[in-house]
């Protein structure tokens, strides 16, 4: 796409550089653990040894001794104002600090205030708890095994571990679909949990002013308006009003979706801060981390297809058993315990859809969040991606030509799925065919026979994958009944430069340069001259955040819509200016001109300045405008990927020869920006795909709690990836942007895992679960007589 | 706990000291001396986000005492820019779009400042290999390769 404005404009499609930068890279960015308040002291956090257990005592005496330790809170201390539990995004409640039982290893038992970080761990570690240990639930299948130890005792009549059931779809017609299909195919995929672990942890630091009555909480949060609300419902009962909340989101050392939930340190911190009348600052380590914030996936599928004999899809069935560890945490819009998980007939026009999904408790953190994905499209991707594998190697048909002859058409979009969303644009033949050109697919199928018969075990995998973006349109899409706006507000300044301030909050994605490329690209005020703010809920409009890829489609398109504004009183005051009608102007970004006088023209900046020295009567001063931008669709961003590996026979070890991503995220912002989230996105697609797990032991110990045993991919193991692009404009977007950041972590693991089990089918293989280590792939290799 | 007296040399600075032999260097330099460039990212030796140089080694300041640094220079991400001029492995990361979050960011650019003083043309391979205890969980590392070897054309052309 050729940009419409001059590259001192630098409005949509141009490469510009980050306007951030500057800062970071002088190891000037602001991040919370960088603020120092006066007097301000440390709190460290006590955490259970184990997974399920009663707590008989907790006793903090030898701690109050320790040097600087002022204070030890418990449960108890929590309780006498009600605050030992929290409502958590999905209805559920789960703790702040425990009364009388633990149900997860790590979870949070007490917490010390001291005057360092080093005497509050000092305090940490003087803290005596009394534990006795109950049965531990860990299996989500046994949990719901009859007999099974009911965990939470804490509601009232409960007699079992299921938390709910969803479904979507006509249940009744896909089974008769099924019953007299041609060709069926059925494949169990379990996609283990994950955590996000952004470079930076998270933590606070709650600042209550007790002469004001205002709390500022400085904190490592996606979504501060949203958490200011949440703050204001969960204390309301001790007085914290919302207008006397102030939350900063300063700058994020990544977010990924772990930065969307209120975790117990932020929570235990605020009461501090209230309690103490100092500011107190809580910063998790990286075990803390891992092992006790929000995880992600922990899915347990069964996906099954229907097909006729010449490989149409006909029909698609997925059954889903969810592990919520004990609380139901997830952070999905509220009418979506599954979030778009229905998303899952995927790129393919599928005519019988049915899918079901159970949540279970178990001893384990509690969450649900992304990784880096829209409300477990990771998940749906996964399974219809793996399981139309699967079906190829059933027909003997190429995985290529299956997905190509079951594509949704150009023509039928917009397309309404059978599990009801309206899919807004796409061409996924064209992104396939694209990738497949890049990568030469048929000469590497060609080398493929040929290895094949010298014994060297090479895989090629595709993935076609449909994300589902941007929530959302207000009639479906909320979280605690806030509607899924975003929202912008502009001013122009009377020497034509501006700020924009936004409802959401970057966390690595350059919103600082994108958000003033759109607003230049509408108003023709160079980029440069536009400042962004985000994440200080008393200057900011209200937004809900950035997650699941809606900063562009939601708030950039509210970003858009106020710069029109702008530009309507714009025009007006340039007629008043040029002494012509308003129909008489044109615009082109930057100024309007009197139609077939083109040198009678008056720039934006010179309408600015008369918008406060010189604007017609009758109208305000001033130019400025505010846009709560409602989507009036979800987008649909695509794109197909291909993954070469080679298997070493002798380790199991599967390396990525070469990886070609063609990405459709529509009209495009800063195409440097979309590379730069293509290449983090698919790094964190191939991190769980090959390397990334957290599992437990039987007694719920967790497994992969620190970076000695969670393995964040390094350089020597991610490959020089290679970025393409479709550009398909969204029909309902104001810029026809769809968004980007997350769709090649949502697209990349099932064409790796495609990938290798196409390197192995010949012996038999039809499914590996995730993820991918090189000693699964080598006891197959065993098994089947082919290891080295 | 014991405490020392200690006197380091801070990006050419000279700075003295009263710290518990416990204290780490990343705290010397975040806390004491409020150079909060150096990030903290793990407790494990693993992300590097804190590596900072020591008589121009890097090192992981997390797991490094303030008391080892004694008599010793250190050099931190706000040493890099000399006389208001970006080093060119500043200029690179900004210019190839070798970061995002910025937080792996003053790590990285440490460790790249000191690979390109040991080997001035590095190969891809043996840049991925000296960043390999640096993680970036944002760029995948692809741009800040490039990044890398832009500054490494830069200092060439800088020193002909």
């Amino acid at each position: 796409m050729t940009p419409k404005t001059s590259a001192a404009v630098c409005g949509m499609g141009h490469s510009m550089k980050r306007k951030e930068d500057p800062r970071f890279i002088r190891g000037q960015g602001r991040y919370v653990d960088d603020i120092q308040l006066p007097g301000m002291l440390y709190m460290d956090i006590v955490r259970s040894p184990y997974a399920h257990a009663t707590i008989k005592a907790i006793d903090i005496s030898q701690a109050l001794k320790v040097p600087g330790v002022l204070a030890v809170i418990t449960g108890q201390d929590l309780a006498k104002y009600n605050l030992h539990w929290m409502p958590t995004l999905m209805s559920d409640t789960q703790m702040v600090l425990p009364t009388d039982t633990v149900m997860y290893q790590s979870q949070e038992v007490a917490a010390v205030i001291a005057t360092s970080r080093y005497a509050a761990a000092d305090g940490v570690d003087a803290v005596e708890v009394d534990y006795e240990p109950l049965p531990v639930v860990v299996d989500p299948f046994k949990a719901l095994e009859p007999g099974a130890p009911v965990l939470r005792t804490d509601k009232k009549g409960k007699t079992d571990n299921h938390i709910f059931h969803w479904e979507v779809g006509d249940r009744a017609g896909t089974e008769r679909h099924f019953a007299a299909a041609d060709v069926r195919v059925k494949q169990d995929i379990y996609l283990p949990r994950i955590h996000v672990a952004s470079i930076e942890t998270c933590g606070c630091i709650a600042d209550f002013d007790k002469a004001m009555g205002k709390l500022t909480v400085y904190m490592t949060t996606q979504a501060p308006h949203a958490i200011r609300t949440v703050f204001a419902l969960v204390a309301g009962h001790v007085g914290l009003s919302e207008e006397r909340i102030r939350i900063v989101s300063p700058d994020l050392g990544g977010g990924f979706g772990g930065k969307v939930p209120v975790y117990p340190g932020y929570v235990i911190a605020v009461a501090a801060s209230v309690l103490i009348g100092k500011p107190v600052k809580w910063i998790e380590d990286r075990m803390e981390n891992l092992q006790a914030d929000s995880f992600a996936r922990d899915y347990h599928m069964t996906a099954e297809l229907a097909a006729r004999k010449d490989g149409t899809i006909t029909g698609l069935r997925i059954k889903t058993i969810a592990d919520h560890g004990y609380a139901d945490a997830a952070a999905n819009p509220s009418k979506f315990p599954a979030g778009l998980f229905s998303i899952c007939t995927g790129s393919y026009d599928i005519k019988h859809a049915f899918t079901e999904l159970d949540g279970v408790y178990t001893n384990k953190p509690p969450g649900g969040v992304a990784y880096r994905c829209s409300f477990r499209v990771t998940e749906a991707v996964h399974a219809i991606e793996r399981i139309t594998d699967v079906l190829a190697l059933e027909l003997k048909m190429d995985p290529a030509e299956l997905r190509m002859k079951n594509f949704i058409p150009p023509e039928k979009f917009p397309y309404k799925s059978v599990l009801g969303w309206e899919y807004d644009s796409g061409n996924y033949a064209a992104a396939l065919a694209k990738a497949m050109k890049l990568i030469g697919y048929a000469d590497l199928r060609r080398e493929q026979a040929e290895k094949r018969k010298r014994g060297e075990l090479m895989g090629i995998g595709i993935s076609s994958f449909t994300e589902i973006v941007g929530a959302g349109p207000s009639k479906d899409f909320d979280i605690l009944g806030i509607k899924m706006f975003d929202s912008a507000e502009i001013r122009v300044h009377p020497t034509g430069k501006a700020i924009a301030r936004f409802g959401t909050k970057s966390q690595g994605q350059g919103h600082e340069t994108t958000y003033a490329q759109i607003v230049a690209e509408e108003l023709g005020i160079p980029a440069q001259d536009i400042a962004v703010e985000e994440g200080d809920t008393d200057t900011a409009p209200y937004g809900l955040g950035t997650y699941a890829s809606r900063s562009t489609p939601v708030a950039g398109a509210a970003g858009a819509m106020a710069a029109r504004k702008i530009r309507d009183k714009a025009r007006k005051i340039a007629a008043h200016l040029l002494e012509v009608a308003e129909e008489d102007l044109e615009w082109e970004p930057g100024k309007f001109s009197v139609k077939g006088a083109p040198q009678k023209a008056k720039t934006i900046q010179e309408i600015a300045f008369a918008a406060y020295t010189n604007h017609p009567q009758g109208m305000e001063a001033g130019l400025e405008a505010t846009s709560y931008y409602d989507p009036p669709n979800l987008t649909f961003p695509f794109g197909s990927y291909i993954c070469v590996v080679d298997i070493d026979r002798g380790t199991g070890m599967v390396k990525i020869r070469r990886f070609v991503a063609v990405d459709d995220c529509g009209n495009i912002i800063n195409p440097m920006i979309v590379d730069g989230q293509i290449h983090g996105g698919l790094t964190m697609g191939m991190a769980p795909a090959l390397l990334e797990e957290i599992s437990y032991d039987e007694e719920g110990n967790i497994q992969g709690g620190s970076f000695m045993d969670y393995l964040v991919p390094t350089a020597m193991e991610t490959p020089r990836w290679e970025v393409d692009k479709t550009v398909t404009p969204s029909p309902h977007h104001p810029l026809g942007a769809k968004g980007v950041g997350e769709s090649a972590t949502v697209g990349a693991p099932p064409a790796i895992v495609n990938a290798v089990v196409d390197a192995l089918a010949h012996l038999g293989v039809r499914h590996i679960d995730i993820p991918i280590t090189p000693e699964k792939v080598w006891t197959i290799l065993k098994e089947k007589g082919v290891a080295e | 706990m014991s405490s020392h007296s200690i006197r380091v040399s801070v990006n050419g600075a000279a700075h003295e000291a009263t710290v518990d032999a416990r204290y780490l260097l990343v705290h010397l330099l975040r806390e004491t001396l409020r150079l909060t460039g150096t990030h903290i990212g793990c407790d494990t030796t693993h992300c590097g986000a804190c590596t900072v140089l020591l008589d121009g080694e890097p090192v992981k300041s997390c797991t490094v005492l303030a008391v080892q640094a004694d008599g010793r220079d250190v050099m931190t991400v706000e040493g890099l820019e000399q006389g208001g001029k970006l080093d060119p492995v500043q200029e690179g990361f900004w210019q190839e779009h070798g970061l995002q979050c910025g937080f792996c960011t003053p790590g990285m650019l440490m460790t790249s400042y000191a690979l390109l003083k040991r080997n001035p043309d590095p190969s891809e391979g043996e840049i991925r290999e000296a960043i390999s205890g640096n993680l970036c969980r944002c760029t995948g590392y692809v741009n800040i390769v490039k990044s890398i070897q832009y500054a490494a054309a830069k200092r060439h052309a800088e020193v002909s």
